[in-house]
């Protein structure tokens, strides 16, 4: 099994939020805001480093 | 028979909760949470968020495992191996069966079975989160 790279970090975010969200939270919708901030914060901070490391070598 | 336990609230509240403590014993709750991935939740009813946590972590340790990423073997002398064995045995049973299958053995010889190496142990860290989760609620620490 191959995937790309994007695809890796979207899988990685969604399983990753989907638990914080059930374990930091108490109420059922705090538990969908915040493992939709999680999965947010997860790929664009990924894109923002990826983006970082490329401009650091170029 | 109910008791009631006063725990601080989850972040982001205020005070103390009185939290009427679930039947189930938390010890129960968490060593079942870390040997099947949503145990801990399942037995005291929460079936949904047992079947979230269980798709999620078994997901990502299959995808791992898909991705022929590493399983750590415990005592190789090695610190950071060390700490993947410790995140790998988060799993629980799921890490004793990739164990007897012999699955993850094979050197890493692309990016892609790293990404399966991280993918394995932080599936592994997750579960214990999960499994800690379900003691507190057990406990009564956590409200629902």
């Amino acid at each position: 099994m191959t995937i790309s790279h994007f695809s890796a970090v979207l899988l990685f975010s969604l399983f990753t939020s989907v638990v914080f969200g059930i374990t930091q939270r108490t109420e059922p919708k705090m538990m969908v805001r915040f493992g939709a901030l999680c999965f947010v914060l997860f790929v664009t901070g990924t894109i923002a480093a990826s983006w970082l490391m490329y401009t650091i070598k170029h | 028979m109910a008791t009631k336990v006063n725990y601080p609230l989850a972040a982001g509240d205020r005070g103390l909760a009185e939290v009427p403590a679930t039947t189930t014993s938390p010890a129960l709750a968490l060593i079942a949470g870390w040997l099947v991935p949503g145990a801990g939740h399942l037995i005291q009813g929460k079936w949904i968020r047992a079947i979230l946590l269980c798709v999620s972590i078994l997901a990502m340790f299959a995808i791992g495992v898909a991705l022929q990423g590493k399983i750590y073997n415990p005592n190789t002398g090695e610190p950071l191996d060390m700490l993947g064995f410790a995140g790998d045995l988060g799993a629980g049973l799921l890490y004793f069966i990739a164990r007897l299958a012999g699955w993850g053995q094979a050197p890493i010889l692309v990016a892609a079975a790293d990404y399966g190496t991280k993918f394995i142990v932080v599936a592994g860290l997750l579960n214990i989160v999960a499994a800690v989760d379900a003691h507190s609620l057990a406990s009564g620490r956590k409200r629902s």
